[in-house]
């Protein structure tokens, strides 16, 4: 098992594209991608029926290494390409992977209402609290207090929790993990793969670059390490109080629930229209 | 010790010496996996790129290679 662990990434890089990527050393995106190879490989997908759809950002570079159908679109605008891309061709497995910046700020409005329609689109959100590429300004996710190049004197808005902004606006599977808890991601993430309707993963990860220096965090070790303390296992969390909670994150799968999907819902009408058509035609030949 | 067996164990002690391999053109020597490892089996060479230094002490728990964010690492055992 392990030796494929090993060699499973390398089989689902593009050949042609260079290496090292361009993420900065250290950063937990290229984790987040390691994480996502071997979910994808333990579910044992043909290469063709994957496509992995993302925004811009430094998470958005991701599909431009991977050897799947990739879609690199707009800014936010991944998910409505990924709707797009799935009611085109329900066989697909569309995986949309993206940051908080891309996801929740700039393509906000898509996240929620594909949330609420209950599309079968497995939604990756790489959470590093902050715009990485563009320079370090603050995102929907930046915590409050916390510097970023945008508020140089701190952070005075509240902050999103994607996770519970997913399960109430209608997330069908909503789970949290880090880059830390590598293994476990890719358990969470296969899970909300084989998912029936909108799935829903956030991936805590690491931008020492941006949020880091500006927050004097520490290097990438250190980040990565501080995910390790944070972290609350769903399990434990139930036992404890919100005072203890306060200040950490629960990882682990935090919702499941089964609702009719939109994709069959909408085969459901088309079916019906089809069959209307024939009994027409049968009555007019008649 | 016959000598069939002898070649048995110089084998197992050569494979055993480098149990993880380090790609180096594609590593950026961001030190996870000297950090993370749980046996300490990285050391840095001169320019700060990870070593294989203690491969005896290596137990294949795959911490190593499913943390490299370059996938630079693989496993020469398992
Ligand atoms: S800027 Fe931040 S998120 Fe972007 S690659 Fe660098 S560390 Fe990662
Ligand atoms: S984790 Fe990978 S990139 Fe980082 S120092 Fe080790 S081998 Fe190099
Ligand atoms: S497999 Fe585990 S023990 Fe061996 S080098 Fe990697 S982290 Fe260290």
């Amino acid at each position: 098992m392990v030796e494929q662990v090993s060699n499973v990434t390398h089989k689902y890089l593009r050949p042609k594209k260079t290496f090292p990527n361009v993420w900065c050393p250290g950063c937990g995106i290229g984790i987040a991608m390691g994480a996502l190879i071997r979910a994808i490989d333990s579910l044992n997908f043909n290469k063709d029926d994957v496509s992995v759809v993302s925004g811009i950002g430094c998470t958005a570079r991701i599909p431009v290494y991977l050897d799947f159908n990739t879609l690199h679109t707009t800014h936010g605008r991944a998910i409505a390409f990924a709707t797009g891309v799935k009611l085109a061709n329900p066989k697909l497995h569309v995986i949309v992977i993206s940051g908080d910046g891309d996801l929740l700020a700039i393509g906000g409005n898509h996240f929620i209402h594909a949330a609420r329609r209950n599309i079968d689109i497995t939604c990756i959100l790489v959470n590093n609290y902050i715009y990485g590429m563009t320079g370090g300004q603050y995102s929907p996710t930046t915590p409050f207090a916390k510097n970023a190049s945008t508020a140089p004197y701190g952070m005075i808005e509240q902050s999103f929790d994607p996770s519970d902004l997913a399960k109430s606006s209608g997330a069908t599977y909503v789970a949290r993990g880090t880059v830390y808890h590598a293994s476990q991601l890719s358990r969470l993430i296969s899970q909300a793969i084989s998912h029936n309707g909108f799935s829903f993963v956030e991936v805590i990860s690491n931008c020492h670059t941006q949020y880091g220096r500006l927050n004097r965090e520490g290097s990438a070790v250190k980040m990565i390490q501080w995910q390790k303390e944070y972290a609350v296992p769903a399990s434990a969390a139930a036992r404890m109080t919100r005072e203890e909670l306060e200040g950490k994150f629960v990882t682990g799968k935090l919702h499941e629930v089964f609702r009719p999907e939109y994709v069959s819902e909408y085969q459901k009408i088309i079916d019906k229209f089809n069959e209307e058509e024939e009994e027409n035609r049968q009555l007019q030949e008649s | 010790m016959a000598d069939t067996e002898k070649v048995e164990v110089k084998k197992k002690w050569k494979k055993r010496s480098d149990p993880v391999v380090i790609y180096k053109k594609w590593c950026k020597a961001c030190f996870i996996c000297v950090e993370m490892c749980p046996q300490k089996v990285f050391d840095t060479d001169r320019d700060g790129y990870p070593v294989v230094t203690r491969g005896l002490d290596c137990t294949q728990c795959s911490i190593c290679w499913l943390h490299c964010p370059e996938f630079a690492i693989t496993s020469s055992e398992k």
